[in-house]
């Protein structure tokens, strides 16, 4: 067992934690945040991203002890977010999905994605989202919900 | 999909991953950004009974110009390659590798390091690097050693570093103005593992032609006769000569990625 302590969401957390627990287990069973979804557990398909000092990474391959004292935001951190609000928007406008189980991690890697302005076309938003798969849209309503956030935030 | 139990150990310094990994001879094992190994940890591929953190070490992460190279710290991440957050002495080939490796949320966490040392034969810094010829600092309990990145990978995941070192960084060669590069990839969907990798540096000025195949076999494979010649029509034999089965549809696909990335580098 390893003690952990970390920021989630904006709140000082603490923790016992089993050595292995992965950063996507933690979240989920450890503090209850569901939103974060575990779907291969082996870095392919990008539905566990969070950001971990605002930088995307993937929960279920990266352990819970190697960002203690670091800052962690999983979606349920983005309800405030204007940015993501409007992405929402724009997931729910072009049908950007459907079963959901993707959106999460979909969510949290286009706000990063428009951040560093990697979305010129949707070319570019294509090969920027390829890390994450999706089984439900055949992307389409996905790559144009980007392109729609993108003019509306300006990005 | 979750990894075997193990010890958790969060190095604090270069000399304490040492000592953890002297201590635990054998049974630890390194993690630096753990983008390969936790995955393999997940699906029981490999297990570690002690896991040595090094991800969190800002050492590892300096890079300064050493004489004529360029010293690039294990622990520098492929995206602070991508963003120019680390100076690239290879006029943009580092930058070019580090941008098309996996995706960007592996970019943040995977090192350059952890990609040698792990020694996939289908890693992009093992090919990419070799075409460069840089070479390798490992860091062991009697002090520093250096080899040339070609004798350091001796075949699928197997690598020179020997019991209680560490792979410190990489030394990597200024190219010049003249200098021409290619990296290909041939891949079925952006960011997987490649099916083919070709490599092609050259620099008269540093001394440096290499054509180096990825994705085959144990390791990185230079092919000396289109390495010297610069002409496709030594790929079939460069390929005999590693016994590779020149008819195969891998060997098509790799004889295609090096005419073209010699294509696109000389052009």
């Amino acid at each position: 067992m390893t003690k952990l302590s970390l920021k989630v969401n904006g709140e000082a957390v603490q923790a016992e934690i089993e050595d292995r627990t992965t950063l996507g287990d933690f979240l989920r069973e450890g503090l209850n945040l569901t939103g974060t979804h575990l779907g291969c557990e082996h870095g392919v398909c990008g539905a566990c991203t969070v950001l971990v000092d605002e930088e995307p990474v993937r929960a279920c391959i990266t352990l819970a002890a190697s960002v203690a004292g670091r800052e962690v935001r999983t979606i349920e951190g983005f309800a405030e977010d204007p940015a993501m609000a409007v992405i929402r928007e724009c997931f729910s406008e072009a049908h950007g999905l459907q079963c959901g189980f993707c959106t999460p991690g979909m969510a949290i890697t286009v706000s990063d994605l428009l951040k560093r302005g990697k979305c010129a076309d949707a070319a570019q938003i294509r090969t920027e989202l390829s890390g994450n798969l999706c089984r439900c849209t055949g992307y389409q309503g996905i790559v144009e919900a980007v392109e729609l956030a993108r003019e509306k935030l300006n990005a | 999909m979750k990894a075997a139990k193990l010890t958790y150990h969060k190095a604090t310094s270069i000399e304490h991953a040492l000592e953890l990994v002297g201590r635990y001879d054998g049974a630890g094992k390194l993690m630096a950004g753990g983008q390969s190994l936790v995955p393999m940890m997940n699906l029981r591929m490999t297990a570690a009974e002690h896991l040595i953190d090094i991800s969190g070490l800002s050492a590892l992460r300096e890079s300064a110009w050493k004489d004529e190279a360029f010293f690039l710290g294990s622990g520098v991440t492929h995206s602070m390659i991508e963003d120019g957050k680390v100076e690239d002495p290879a006029r943009g080939y580092l930058r070019h590798v580090a941008a098309g490796i996996a995706y960007r949320s592996v970019r943040n966490r995977g090192t350059v390091g952890g990609s040698l040392a792990h020694a996939d034969p289908a890693a992009d810094w093992p090919a990419a690097l070799l075409a460069l010829d840089a070479a390798i600092v490992i860091q062991g309990p009697k002090g520093e050693r250096r080899m040339p990145l070609a004798q350091f990978q001796r075949g699928l995941m197997e690598t020179a570093l020997g019991e209680g070192e560490l792979l410190k960084g990489v030394l990597v060669p200024r190219l010049s103005e003249k200098a021409r590069w290619a990296y290909l990839k041939f891949t079925r969907k952006v960011g997987e593992f490649a099916h083919s990798i070709a490599a092609v540096v050259v620099d008269p000025a540093a001394g440096i032609s290499n054509v180096v195949l990825g994705a085959v076999g144990g390791k990185p494979l230079r092919l000396n006769g289109v390495s010297t010649s610069l002409s496709p029509r030594e790929i079939e034999s460069d390929l005999k000569a590693a016994d590779l089965d020149g008819s195969s549809y891998e060997c098509q696909v790799h004889k295609t990625m090096i005419t073209r990335a010699l294509a696109k580098a000389l052009q």
